[in-house]
Parts: C-alpha cells; sequence; structure tokens
C-alpha cells in the first residue's frame, strides 16, 4: 500500500500519469463552465430585488469557496509533505498557493463589482469581502516566503509550516471578523448567502463550482509539472525526456 | 556532575536572555519610543477632538502596540543566529519547543511588558476614561504575549533571509487580526460602560491556544530555517 | 578521567545531499568507532559544512541515514545530542557575556564533565579572563572559548568545523593535544580543516568530497 503510494508519489512518474490526465480534466472544465454560464447567464431568473446584477454570483461565490478549499489543500498537502517528506506533497502545497492566491484576488474583485450597485460603492467592510482580503494576505505571505527562501525544498518545508498556522487560524480569524462587523455595522450585509434559493439558481452555481474545481486541477498539475521538471532537471530521466523533444 | 533539568535549563536560558537584554539596554527603549511616537501621530494626522481621540483612541493605541512589537520581534533570534548560539539551542538535549517558550518569555519581558507600563500615558494622551484604561491594560497584558508567541513563528521561519525583516510583516500582521479585533473592541466596550469579559474570555482562549500550539511550530520552523 | 563507552558507533548509510538543486554528495557510507577519526577534505563549496551540519542533525540528508549505537538519530532526537558537540564556523558565544557566563551557559545545555570552568578557561589558556566579556577577547581567544565548550561538557562524539580558524600555532597545538586527549579516552571526531591536522592516532578515515 504504502509502496503504492510512494511510486505515484515519485516525481517520474507523476510527471507521465498527470500528463494523460491534463486534456480529459480540461475537457471536463470547460464542458462544465459552458453548462454553468449558459444556465446561469441565461436560464436562470432575474432577481426581484437585484435584477441581473446579482448573476457575477455564479463567479464570486464559487471562486470564495474555492479560495478557502486550496489554502485547505494546500496546508494539508504541506502537512503531509512534513510528516512523511514526500516531494511531490511538498510540490502540490506551493503549486495550489499561486492558484488559491488567483481565486481570492477574482472572489475580491467580483465581490467589489457586486456590491458597487448594492451598497453604492466598490468597498465595504462587509464581513466576507474583509475575511477574503485577510485570506489573501496570508496567500501572499506564504509565496512571499517561498520566493525568499533559495533552497526549494527549505523554502517548500517554510511554507508548509507558515500554511498549517495559517489554516488554524483561519477560522479565528473568520470569527473575529464576524464579530467586529456585527458590532460596527448591524447585521446589513447578509445578502450574499439568500435564504431560500431559487432552485435554477442553485444548478449553475453548482455547475460553476465543479468547473472552478476542475479549472484548479488543471491549473495545480501544470504548475507542479513545471515545479518537477525544474527540481528534477539534473535527473536521468528528465535529461532523456529534454533529449526526446530536441 | 548530573545534567540540567528541563526547569533548570529552562530558567538558565530564560535568565541568560535577560541579562544580555539588560547588558544592551539602550536597544530596549527604541521600540518604546515609537510606540509613543505613532501614538502622538494621529491627533495630528487626523484632529485634536476630544470625543474623537475618544472613540478611536483604543484602536489607535492596539494598532500602535501590534507596530511596537512587530518592531521587536526579530531581535528574538537575530542576534543568537547571526553569533551561532542558535544552532547550539537547536542541537541541546533539551525539548527545544521548551526552550521556545523560555525565549519568548524573556523577549516579552524585555519588549511586551514595558508597553503595558507606557500605555496608560498614552491613554491620557487619547483622553481614555479611567475604565477603558483599566481595560487597555488587561488586553495589553493578554494580547501582547499572543502577539509575541505568533510573531515568534515568524521570525523562526525568515530568520536566515537577508530580506527577513519586510516579508515578515507580510507573514505576522494578517494573523495578528484577531486580537486586534478582540483587545480593540474590548477597551471601546469599556469606555461606553458595557460589558467585556467576553473579549477577555476570548483574548485568554486566544492566549491559551498560542501558548500550547505555537513553541511546537516556532521549533520545527527554526529547525527548517537552520537546515 | 571521563572515559567513553568502547562500543558507540556512527554509522552513515548512502548519505546524499542537495543543495540547490545540485548534488554535493551522494551514496555517502561510513562508520565512526570508539577513538576514530573522520577527515573530511574537499574544495570550498564540495559539502563539508553540510556533511558535517547533517551528521549533528541539523541538516537532514535527502536520502539515507544515520546511525548511533544502531538507532537512527532523528528518532533518538534530543538523546543524539546528549552524546554529540558541535562547533560551527560560528563560535556560538555571547559576546556581552563573560567567558565564564558563556561556559556556564553551555554546560546547562548539555553533559557536564565534570571539569571546573576555570580548569576548562585555563586547559585553553584563557585563565585571567573568566570575568571578562568576550567582546574583549580577540578572535583567536573566541576561538578557544567556543572550544572550551568540549572541556565542559561530556560528549563522546565531537563536530567541528574547521576549528583552527583564526588560532596561530600555538593555539593549533594546544587544541590538537585536547583532540588527542579525547580520543585516547574513547571518543569519536569527524572535522574538517585547511590546516594539516597532526594526530597521534592513525585510526583516520579520510573523505574526500571533490574526488
Amino acid at each position: 500500500m504504502l509502496r503504492f503510494f510512494h511510486q505515484l508519489a515519485s516525481p517520474k512518474h507523476f510527471y507521465r500519469i498527470s500528463g494523460k490526465w491534463i486534456p480529459w480534466l480540461g475537457a471536463a472544465c470547460l464542458a462544465f463552465m459552458l453548462a454553468g454560464l449558459y444556465q446561469g447567464l441565461l436560464v436562470a431568473p432575474t432577481d426581484y430585488q437585484q435584477g441581473d446584477s446579482y448573476r457575477i454570483m455564479f463567479v464570486h461565490v464559487p471562486a470564495a469557496w474555492m479560495s478557502l478549499f486550496i489554502y485547505m489543500v494546500m496546508a494539508i498537502a504541506g502537512g503531509i509533505g512534513l510528516v512523511w517528506r514526500i516531494k511531490l506533497a511538498e510540490i502540490m502545497a506551493i503549486s495550489s498557493a499561486h492558484v488559491g492566491a488567483s481565486f481570492t484576488f477574482l472572489a475580491l474583485i467580483t465581490g467589489s463589482i457586486w456590491g458597487k450597485p448594492m451598497w453604492g460603492s466598490w468597498w465595504v467592510w462587509d464581513a466576507r469581502l474583509t475575511s477574503e482580503l485577510i485570506l489573501l494576505f496570508l496567500y501572499l505571505g506564504v509565496i512571499a516566503l517561498y520566493n525568499a527562501v533559495e533552497d526549494r525544498r527549505t523554502a517548500a518545508r517554510a511554507t508548509s509550516i507558515l500554511a498549517l498556522v495559517g489554516v488554524v487560524n483561519i477560522p479565528i480569524i473568520h470569527y473575529s471578523v464576524e464579530w467586529w462587523n456585527t458590532l460596527h455595522q448591524g447585521p446589513t450585509v447578509t445578502k450574499f448567502d439568500a435564504p431560500s434559493i431559487d432552485f435554477r439558481m442553485l444548478i449553475p452555481l453548482l455547475l460553476m463550482a465543479i468547473a472552478f474545481k476542475l479549472f484548479y486541477a488543471v491549473v495545480v498539475l501544470l504548475r507542479a509539472r513545471v515545479e518537477v521538471l525544474q527540481r528534477e532537471r539534473n535527473t536521468s530521466w528528465v535529461k532523456a525526456l529534454v533529449a526526446e523533444h530536441e | 556532575m548530573k545534567p540540567a533539568t528541563l526547569p533548570q535549563a529552562f530558567s538558565i536560558l530564560l535568565r541568560r536572555d535577560l541579562t544580555l537584554a539588560y547588558r544592551r539596554r539602550s536597544e530596549m527603549i527604541n521600540p518604546l519610543l515609537f510606540f509613543v511616537l505613532v501614538t502622538a501621530l494621529f491627533p495630528l494626522g487626523i484632529s485634536a477632538d476630544p470625543a474623537l481621540l475618544r472613540e478611536i483612541g483604543p484602536g489607535i493605541i492596539w494598532v500602535a502596540a501590534l507596530l511596537a512589537s512587530l518592531l521587536s520581534l526579530e531581535t528574538v533570534f537575530r542576534s543568537d543566529f547571526d553569533d551561532g548560539s542558535l544552532e547550539q539551542l537547536l542541537l541541546s538535549p533539551h525539548p527545544l519547543s521548551v526552550l521556545m517558550i523560555a525565549k519568548v518569555l524573556a523577549h516579552w519581558l524585555i519588549t511586551g511588558l514595558p508597553l503595558l507600563i507606557v500605555a496608560p500615558l498614552l491613554g491620557v494622551l487619547l483622553n481614555l476614561s479611567t475604565a477603558a484604561m483599566k481595560t487597555l491594560l488587561l488586553t495589553l497584558a493578554l494580547g501582547t504575549p499572543v502577539l509575541s508567541l505568533i510573531g515568534a513563528i515568524g521570525v523562526a521561519l525568515t530568520v536566515g533571509l537577508r530580506k527577513g525583516g519586510t516579508i515578515l510583516s507580510l507573514l505576522v500582521l494578517p494573523l495578528y487580526v484577531p486580537v486586534l479585533i478582540f483587545a480593540a473592541s474590548a477597551v471601546a466596550n469599556s469606555d461606553a460602560g458595557l460589558p467585556v469579559s467576553a473579549h477577555l474570555s476570548l483574548l485568554a482562549a486566544l492566549l491559551v491556544l498560542a501558548i500550547s500550539l505555537s513553541p511546537a511550530a516556532t521549533a520545527a520552523s527554526l529547525r527548517i530555517s537552520m537546515s | 578521567m571521563t572515559h567513553y563507552d568502547q562500543t558507540d558507533t556512527l554509522e552513515a548509510r548512502d548519505l546524499t545531499c542537495i543543495r540547490d538543486d545540485r548534488s554535493l554528495f551522494s551514496e555517502l557510507s561510513f562508520t565512526l568507532k570508539s577513538g576514530q577519526v573522520l577527515l573530511v577534505e574537499g574544495r570550498n563549496g564540495s559539502g563539508k559544512t553540510s556533511l558535517l551540519r547533517i551528521l549533528c542533525g541539523i541538516r537532514q540528508p535527502d536520502e539515507g541515514h544515520i546511525h548511533w549505537n544502531g538507532g537512527d538519530i532523528y528518532r533518538l532526537a534530543t538523546g543524539f545530542n546528549a552524546v554529540t558537540a558541535w562547533v560551527g564556523h560560528k563560535d556560538g558565544i555571547k559576546l556581552e557575556l563573560t567567558a565564564r557566563e558563556n561556559l556556564v551557559f553551555a554546560r546547562s545545555l548539555g553533559t557536564p564533565s565534570g571539569l571546573d570552568i576555570a580548569e576548562a578557561l585555563d586547559a585553553m589558556e584563557l585563565g585571567g579572563f573568566d570575568d571578562v566579556s568576550a567582546i574583549n577577547l580577540s578572535a583567536g581567544q573566541k576561538r578557544r572559548l567556543a572550544l572550551a565548550r568540549l572541556l565542559v561538557t561530556r560528549s563522546p562524539l565531537w563536530i567541528l568545523d574547521e576549528p583552527f580558524t583564526s588560532l596561530d600555532t600555538h593555539g593549533i597545538s594546544l587544541i590538537e593535544s585536547m583532540i588527542n586527549k579525547h580520543l585516547v579516552d574513547g571518543g569519536m571526531l569527524a572535522v574538517t580543516s585547511h590546516h594539516t591536522v597532526t594526530l597521534d592516532s592513525n585510526d583516520i578515515t579520510r573523505i574526500n568530497l571533490s574526488a
């Protein structure tokens, strides 16, 4: 069992397998994305309060989900890398950081665009947006630390610890920001999670969520492959690979 | 002669750090002056209206405390790293996480405790009520050790880096947010005559959590940075 | 005086070290027994310091294992730290503390050898500097103070990275005789040095990392 995992986790094996998976994942991502956009932009009904502007939710909400989900994946992968010293887990963790930061940024931007017609300004210190903003800083910290450490393995291990520290803190930060928000502004801006959502709105939301997960899978595999090649550039299998393509 | 027991090693390390701080005491004063100066800048930058200052005072003092703590953070491991003492600590037969508690405790006594002593002065400058002043001291007593404990992880991760200082703030400040929120709103509440026990319990909970998790994380981070 | 266990063994198996994506050494194996010396040679940047840091447990090898009396040193952890003494490039001395304070602290971090602090300072010809701040010592004196740590603690395995840096010929012979005594007592030594080391022992394993 352990042997199987070790083999799967070997960089060479990973490179071969992931190369086969990526086209399929990419195709599935495109299919879900198109279906989700079609459902979200054309099929889902217009909201009686917000008109059509709510439709950005189909990007914003899945992006916000992804921002948290990827941080969890990053921390778990980092933890596995630290405990069992599996190189591939370290690579997965650090490859996730950039994608996660991008999704967080997307959630912030779309949240801001969505908020403009609702609140009349681009930025409101809404609890969820504030949490996203702090999450973005946590991601940027991970990326900055990784770039600052010269030795790649040391860098990956250091960022794994930081991701684990962050994961312990995220619920605390989230809770404290909610508390702060209710103290200072009253429970005014909970419009993001409508209490009962129309079924025709739920479907595109779920489709987009799946599409985003697949997108993450594709991008993280692509990034990880590049990282694997860079790290293993002195090994015989990478040299053979390069010779093959020349 | 028997090897030092763990409590002995703990107290020897604590005393060594306090002795070192005493012998370089001129350096200790800088973060403290910074704390006072930053706080004094706000009335100049915003307004000297006593009512306004009283309203934003708790937040200002706590933000200044956060920055002052950040400023002095690097000294936890800097000189030990530079002169090689950190390697010796790493290779001692005592559990590193316990030695880390001694290091952080010493650091808090040197840099956190003085903030508590100066804070009433700042309270006066910003027109805080007596009740708010008491709460301010309580929140600083509970909150600044959390800052030192969390900060130590960040310093441990960046100690070997040439540009460690600038990255440190990016790593550590987001993690300081809960302390800032609970502490500043506690002071504001008590100024308005509202109860603060919930805030203080939450701060105490953060402190317990930080004490139980941070030393191990700091030790693990140091081992990685030193390798 | 102290005599170490004659059956102590340090065994390295298939050590590989990669630094900045560059392989410094690979599949390095050797055994070090009581009274033996490991002399690590090689050009600058060939991985001498990295090897010593791996041996004392500061750094983990990218591949391979190190065993002390049959147990993996990472499982022994602090137990392995109790039997090793490390003097690296940096002296590990606090300049604001006096010579005596530095040694008292070092002793509390290890297993005391029973040798008095004053005796250790005398042996390193630092007698009379007890209460002098280390900042006022010369580079050679600081180096001797760093090496005096080896005398106040009892560790069978000494790992020394360029111990003779900034020492004059007299200082070097002082350290050499200290090492000779350690080996006669049944200790072991892993060392790198630019200087030629003259030791009584013939039991020297040489590893050249540039080869």
